[in-house]
Order: C-alpha cells, then sequence, then structure tokens
C-alpha cells in the first residue's frame, strides 16, 4: 500500500466492514470467522442435544417406545459425532480465532483465508453426515469409533459419514497450522512464549496433537473405504486383515484426541480463576509443564480404550502404567488451581461459577477415569455406563462449562455489552444441577452391570434411568436459556467498561470495548504488553 | 458461592455411597449402586481392588475438595478477603504435589498388577466351552463333551421389546436377561472359554464372574472362571461390545449346578443327541443340541427382530 493513503485509510480502518452475505461467505477477519465458528458450534451443540434427548427419552422407561433399535444406535453414533467435530471442537477454534490475536498482540491469524476456507468446510462435511439419514441404510449406527466389521454393513450412507470425517479432518488440520503459525510468528515484539496467556500456550498444544493424529484418523477410515469398495482386507480377518488393528489406529488418534477436546479448557480456566481470585495464577510455567506432558503421555496410552479386546499381559501392564501416569500431571494442574484460589479475593460471576464448577466435577471425571485405569477393575467397567458417565463428566462440565465460561468471560470485550448476570447466575443453577442428575446415576447404572449403547434394558436398571432422563430434559433445555443471554448482550444492555473485571489482565482487556473490528494493527507498546503479562 | 458448595459437596458425597450401599443384588433397584461381588475368586479380587482405588479417590477428594470449600468460603471478597499477589509458584510445594501421588499410584499398581497376572493365568483349567458370537445369539460348544447349542433371547422377552408390543416389561421375571437355553457350568471347576465371533465384535459378560472379554471375527480370545463351590444358582449377563441392531438382545444366562447335576445334565444332552432315543424330556431342546440345524430356529427368531 503506498505511504500516502496509509493514514487516510488507517483513519477509517476500524469501522469498515464488508456488508450482507459476503462479509461471512468471503470472510478473512479473524473476530468474523470465530463468530461464525461459534454460532456453528451453538448449531450443532443443539442438534446433537437433540439427539441425546432422543436416546434419554427411549431410555426413560423400560421397553422399546419411541424409536427403532438401529435408529437408536444412529443417535448415539450421530450425537457423539456432532459434539466431538461439530460442537466442541469448533467451538474451541472459534474462541482461538477471536483470541489468540487479541491476546498475543496480532492484527490477525497468521493465514486469514485458509481461515475462511476451514470453516466453510465444516457446514459441507456435516451436511454430508446428516445426508446419511435420507439414504437407503439410514445413517451411522457403528458408534461414533466405527469399529469394523460392524461398520462395513452401512448402507448407502457409509461414504458419507466417511467422506464426512475426512472434510471434519482436513478442517481441523487447517485450523491447528493457522493457530500454530500465528502463535510462532505473529507475537507482537517482546511477547516471549512464556509470557503468553495459558489459552494460548494450550491451544498451541492442542494445535500439534491435531496435526499429529488427525491424518491418523484419515487413514484409518480411508482404509475402512477401501474394504468396503474396493476389495482390500485391512480389517477383514477372512482376507487375512485384522479388525482389531483399526481399533489400534482409531485409539491412537482417539486418545490425543480427547485431549485437543479438554487442553483449551485447562486454559480458558486457568484465565478465570486468576481473574475472579485477583491473583495471578499459581506456577504459570508448571502450568505449561504439565500441558506438554498431558499431550505427550496422551500418545502411548491408546489401548486403554480396549483393555477387553485380548492383548498380552505386557501390554495391558505397560497400558495401564502409562495411563496412571497421567494423574501427575492432571493432579498438579488442579493443585495448582486450588492455590491460586488460596488467599485470593474471591468473587463468584458467571464465568467464575462455571470454572469453579469446572474443577469439581472434572475432577470427578477424573477420580473415574482412574478407577478405569486399573485392567481387572476395567474388565467389569469396560463398555458400561460407568464409561458413559466418566467421559460425560470430562466433557460436559468439563470441555463444555469451559466453552460457555469463556463466552460469558469474554462476551463483554466482544458485543460491548454486559450480559445479564441472573440469567447467567439462573443458567449455571439449572446445568450444574441437570448435568449431575444426568451423569451422576450413570455410575450406578455401569457398576450395577449396564452396557452401553443399548436402547432398552433390564427393569433393575429403571429407576436410575428415569432420573437420568430427567437430568437430561433439565439440562438439554435449560441451555436455551444460554442462547437467550447471548443473544440479550449482542442486542444490548449496560455498556460494558474496557475491563469488565477487576481482576483481569493480559492484552484484550488492553483494547477498547466492544474490540474494534480491526486490533492491534499496531502492536502493542511494550508498556502496554508488561501490564498485560502478571505472571 | 456457598451454595456451589453445597451442590458439589452432595455429588461427592453421594459417590462416596455407593461403597456403604453395596450390597450386592438387592432386589430394590434404587441400591443398586455398585459392583457385584461375584461368585468367582477373580471377581472378588476385582471387586476389592475397585473398592480399594474407589477409597483413595474418596480420600483424595474429600482432601482436594476440602481444600476448595476452604478456599471458596474463605477467601470470598465479600467477606472482605484481600488477596495476596505474592504468591506466584512454589517448587517445593510443586514436588511434593507431585511426589505424593506418584507414591500413591505405585500402591494401586501393584496389586492391580497382581490381579491381572492371576486373571491372565490359564492354566489347569479342568474343561473348555468355546463361546461364538452371532448377530444376535450366542452359540455355546462344550469341546471335551461334543455338546453344542445356540442360545438366544427367550421368545415372551422378545414379543414385549417389540415397539409398540403394548406389553409390560415388569411382567416378566429378569426381562431382557432370559434365553431359551442357558450355557450350563459345573461349580468349583476352572472353566476356560474360547472367544470368537461369525460377524462382527461381541463381548461376553457375565457380572458376577467378573470378566468380559471380546469375541473377535478371526480370533480366538481366553478367558476363565471358576464358580465358588457354595454357589451354584443362575447368572445373567449381556452382550457388551455393540454389535448391530439388536446389541441390546442378546443375553447371556449361565446356570451353574453342582458337579453331580452337571454330569448328569451332561449326560441328559448326549442321549438327547442320539436319533434314536426318544425319552428325552424337552423335544425342542433336543433338536437344538444337534449342532448346526438350530440356525434355522435362530433365524426365524431374527427375522421376526428385523420385522
Amino acid at each position: 500500500m503506498a505511504n500516502t493513503t496509509h493514514a487516510d485509510h488507517a483513519h477509517d480502518h476500524h469501522d469498515h466492514k464488508p456488508h450482507g452475505l459476503k462479509r461471512w461467505l468471503f470472510a478473512t477477519n479473524h473476530k468474523d470467522i470465530g463468530t461464525m465458528y461459534l454460532v456453528f458450534a451453538c448449531l450443532m451443540f443443539f442438534l446433537g442435544g437433540s439427539m441425546a434427548l432422543v436416546i434419554r427419552a427411549e431410555l426413560f422407561q423400560p421397553g422399546l417406545q419411541f424409536v427403532d433399535p438401529q435408529f437408536f444406535n444412529s443417535m448415539t453414533t450421530v450425537h457423539a459425532l456432532l459434539m466431538l467435530f461439530g460442537a466442541v471442537m469448533p467451538a474451541w477454534t472459534g474462541l482461538a480465532n477471536w483470541m489468540i490475536p487479541l491476546q498475543i498482540g496480532a492484527p490477525d491469524m497468521a493465514l486469514p483465508r485458509l481461515n475462511n476456507f476451514s470453516f466453510w468446510i465444516l457446514p459441507f462435511a456435516f451436511m454430508l453426515l446428516l445426508l446419511s439419514f435420507f439414504v437407503p441404510g439410514g445413517g451411522p449406527a457403528s458408534g461414533w469409533t466405527m469399529y469394523p466389521p460392524l461398520v462395513l454393513q452401512m448402507g448407502d450412507g457409509f461414504p458419507l459419514m466417511i467422506f464426512a470425517v475426512h472434510l471434519m479432518g482436513a478442517s481441523s488440520i487447517l485450523g491447528a497450522i493457522n493457530v500454530i503459525v500465528t502463535v510462532m510468528n505473529m507475537r507482537a515484539p517482546g511477547m516471549g512464549l512464556l509470557n503468553m496467556p495459558l489459552f494460548c500456550w494450550t491451544w498451541l498444544i492442542t494445535a500439534y496433537l491435531l496435526i499429529a493424529v488427525m491424518p491418523v484418523l484419515a487413514g484409518a477410515v480411508t482404509m475402512l473405504l477401501t474394504d468396503h469398495f474396493f476389495g482390500t482386507s485391512f480389517f477383514n480377518a477372512a482376507g487375512g486383515g485384522d479388525p482389531v488393528m483399526f481399533q489400534h489406529i482409531f485409539w491412537f488418534f482417539g486418545h490425543p484426541e480427547v485431549y485437543i477436546l479438554i487442553l483449551p479448557a485447562f486454559g480458558i480456566v486457568s484465565e478465570i480463576i486468576p481473574t475472579f481470585a485477583r491473583k495471578p495464577l499459581f506456577g504459570y510455567e508448571t502450568m505449561v509443564y504439565a500441558s506438554a506432558s498431558i499431550a505427550f503421555l496422551s500418545f502411548i496410552v491408546w489401548a486403554h480404550h480396549m483393555f477387553t479386546v485380548g492383548m498380552p499381559l505386557a501390554g495391558q501392564l505397560f497400558f495401564m502404567l502409562s495411563t496412571m501416569l497421567i494423574a501427575v500431571p492432571t493432579g498438579v494442574k488442579v493443585f495448582n488451581w486450588c492455590a491460586t484460589m488460596w488467599k485470593g479475593s474471591l468473587t463468584f460471576e458467571t464465568p467464575m461459577l462455571f470454572s469453579i464448577a469446572f474443577l469439581f466435577l472434572f475432577t470427578i471425571g477424573g477420580f473415574s477415569g482412574l478407577m478405569l485405569a486399573i485392567v481387572p477393575a476395567d474388565f467389569q467397567y469396560h463398555d458400561t455406563y460407568f464409561v458413559v458417565a466418566h467421559f460425560h463428566y470430562v466433557l460436559v462440565p468439563g470441555a463444555v462449562f469451559a466453552i460457555m465460561a469463556g463466552v460469558y468471560y469474554w462476551l463483554p470485550k466482544w458485543t460491548g455489552h454486559m450480559y445479564d448476570e441472573k440469567l447467567g447466575k439462573l443458567h449455571f443453577w439449572l446445568s450444574i444441577i441437570g448435568v449431575n442428575l444426568l451423569f451422576f446415576p450413570q455410575h450406578f447404572l455401569g457398576l450395577a452391570g449396564m452396557p452401553r449403547r443399548i436402547p432398552d434394558y433390564a427393569t433393575q436398571f429403571a429407576d436410575w434411568n428415569m432420573v437420568s432422563s430427567i437430568g437430561a430434559f433439565i439440562f438439554g433445555f435449560s441451555q436455551l436459556l444460554f442462547v437467550a443471554v447471548v443473544w440479550k448482550a449482542v442486542r444490548g444492555g449496560v455498556t460494558a467498561p474496557q475491563r469488565p473485571w477487576e481482576g483481569a489482565h493480559g492484552l484484550e482487556w488492553e483494547l477498547p470495548t466492544p474490540v474494534p473490528y480491526h486490533s492491534w494493527d499496531q502492536p502493542p507498546p511494550p508498556s502496554v504488553i508488561a501490564q498485560g503479562v502478571t505472571h | 458461592m456457598i451454595s456451589t458448595v453445597r451442590k458439589t459437596l452432595p455429588a461427592a458425597l453421594a459417590f462416596a455411597a455407593v461403597a456403604l450401599a453395596g450390597a450386592p443384588q438387592a432386589d430394590a433397584a434404587w441400591n443398586l449402586l455398585n459392583m457385584p461381588e461375584g461368585v468367582t475368586e477373580l471377581s472378588k479380587t476385582i471387586y476389592s481392588l475397585h473398592m480399594a482405588v474407589f477409597w483413595w479417590c474418596v480420600a483424595i477428594g474429600v482432601a482436594v475438595f476440602g481444600v476448595m470449600i476452604y478456599a471458596l468460603v474463605k477467601f470470598r471478597k465479600s467477606a472482605g478477603a484481600v488477596a495476596d499477589t505474592s504468591i506466584t509458584h512454589s517448587t517445593r510445594v510443586e514436588i511434593i504435589w507431585t511426589v505424593i501421588p506418584v507414591l500413591i499410584l505405585v500402591v494401586m499398581a501393584v496389586p492391580a498388577a497382581r490381579g491381572l497376572i492371576k486373571i491372565e493365568d490359564m492354566r489347569n483349567t479342568e474343561m473348555t466351552i468355546k463361546v461364538t458370537g452371532y448377530q444376535w445369539r450366542w452359540q455355546y460348544e462344550y469341546l471335551d463333551e461334543g455338546i453344542s447349542f445356540f442360545s438366544v433371547l427367550d421368545r415372551e422377552h422378545d414379543k414385549i421389546r417389540q415397539i409398540g408390543s403394548g406389553l409390560d416389561p415388569n411382567s416378566v421375571p429378569n426381562y431382557l436377561l432370559n434365553v431359551d437355553k442357558p450355557l450350563v457350568v459345573p461349580v468349583d471347576t476352572k472353566i476356560r472359554v474360547l472367544l470368537t465371533a461369525q460377524d462382527v465384535i461381541h463381548a461376553w459378560w457375565v457380572p458376577d464372574f467378573g470378566m468380559k472379554k471380546d469375541a473377535v471375527p478371526g480370533y480366538i480370545n481366553e478367558l476363565w472362571f471358576k464358580v465358588d463351590a457354595d454357589k451354584p444358582g443362575t447368572y445373567r449377563g449381556q452382550c457388551a461390545e455393540l454389535c448391530g441392531r439388536d446389541h441390546g438382545f442378546m443375553p447371556i444366562v449361565v446356570e451353574v449346578l453342582s458337579k453331580q447335576d452337571y454330569q448328569d445334565w451332561v449326560a441328559r444332552q448326549k442321549a438327547a443327541a442320539e436319533p434314536a432315543t426318544s425319552d428325552a424330556e424337552e423335544p425342542a431342546q433336543a433338536a437344538a443340541a444337534v449342532a448346526p440345524q438350530p440356525v434355522a430356529s435362530a433365524a426365524v427368531t431374527t427375522a421376526a427382530n428385523r420385522g
């Protein structure tokens, strides 16, 4: 750009934005793309959530009332795919898009057109996936884990599901590349790696995990595809293949995937707790190293998802011990969050409430995870509702609560308005009552012997299933409040100050509220960085 | 915020209550909270490991949640707490809370490894049964006796579970956990189970025996169990690996007889298998005992399921 026009341009730069459909279709602004990711994630959250409600309605009492068992299996399968790939992961990418440039003092993501592409792949991926419900044979019903040979029995929806997974993977990889390039190259001068907020750190680690394992998933599903259509026998025992090999490959992707879902949550909680404790995060560097250790360990624990598949004793022992080791860095994180609150000055706004709930309930999920690591005990727990309770405790009051905490936390900065604190708190209390009613009894069901993924059950499981279903409906419908709160804040409300939270530190709070369309087009001066960096 | 505590504390306590109400298989379903202790040596080993780890978790939970709750109450701004911003890290305490969990894990891992070694010890088994999973029934073959039959969901239960059947699941005992022909085994005998599958992966699981293992096409997996001498009876389980539409409807029933009764049963099965014998008490079972033919009757059930 010519120097003469630069000043003029910069002058009206802040408010200039494209209008109409073009703004979104050709979006390259990280805030617009972040918003699209978040809106998309929210849509998928409700779609996946309504599938969960179909499941819980069917399980409300014994006997089949509403759906065919095959459709029930489709509901569990697609619920999982939508929630993991459609809701939680895009929500993280949305938050990364919004916050990473603001937090490291960059004007935008490093690769804005790639950013656009990686978002716009997603609607097509999920259209393909959902299209499979309308072709002969119906939607995927093999569980989200897609184990062969069962998955190969699918009808015409099979290639749709495979291509959908390919597209989701491609989108994630592109998003991850963008995060890595941005964090590595676009930090403002003076913003060292170890000055970054933890959200940037955990996302950076997550991005490496994504790049490492998404191609593995793509390889696994491609082998399924060729087994189905081109006569290969990767996983077909009759042709010399090995159905168990799929599980090894899948979980080599699948376990790091679990941390892809939870690591950014650690980052968000590590931002929110210090803010509302009015005290710096305890052991910042330890938190970084603990996150990196968890990421490393995630590559060597995969077979704990398949202890009952028949492994040599040495293999079982190795995966038991490596899995137990994860408790160490995770424990360190929990202790550090406690120490952050220690001798703080705590207030309990909605983001903090969600973060505290995260702390308690994620820890409960950690306990059941430790129990599941004990191989002999896992022979009983495996594939029961105990497992369902475990991973929902780490994913719902874990990842999902952290996403909501993050949205409440940054909403004033994004919209320029304070959200309705009363409604926010109501949303929190209904959520936490609902989520515990929903998932806690599932521990009992699993221990008492109820297998997962069944549409009907023996009558002795009726009572706790009913409680769980009631919890599901409370939790599900109270999420509409969340949309109401966000929508209200977008539309208007009390004007938010530049730093709406007394204890908030970080470069995003050094920007005006609402944050302008183009921010940090000049890197923040060292004094501002020093003020933003508190540890 | 105190109410945060009020909400989460009961959750933690309820977790603890699991253990207190651990009476196995009481009839009222509200107190079905814990893993059954089971009737085999392995199931008891597994149960005690489960309880040990559970109590460790309770202890750690009480300590950690205790600290959190204390902090949440004590360091409220509304109660006048002022933040001490000088606390940023402490290598000493961080080493302490890294090392202590490692020690606890070692304490947990040793008995777990010992239990696992016992589970994997397949020596000195006294008899072998081959179990094959099909969509959606089990086949049992007594390799030493030449007895073989299929086991499918009880017809009556199958009728009730059809969508819109209008029949009450509570009208039959053990809804969905009953079969036409149970597996029959003797007490106090180390039985080796060989597992495989014909179509997709299934998993054979009887909670009271403590063990579950996948039945994978192309693989032979094995597990063993030995039911306590004083615990003959009927034990029930289910397929535990998603295997398609009727995954929820392929139960497992094992009838454990005294050694003498088992020998009598074997004799009856063999007699029934003789084509000339007509004194078989249960003609249907006799037909079923003649190996592959029951595929026909099972196929009828399957077709009915599909419809």
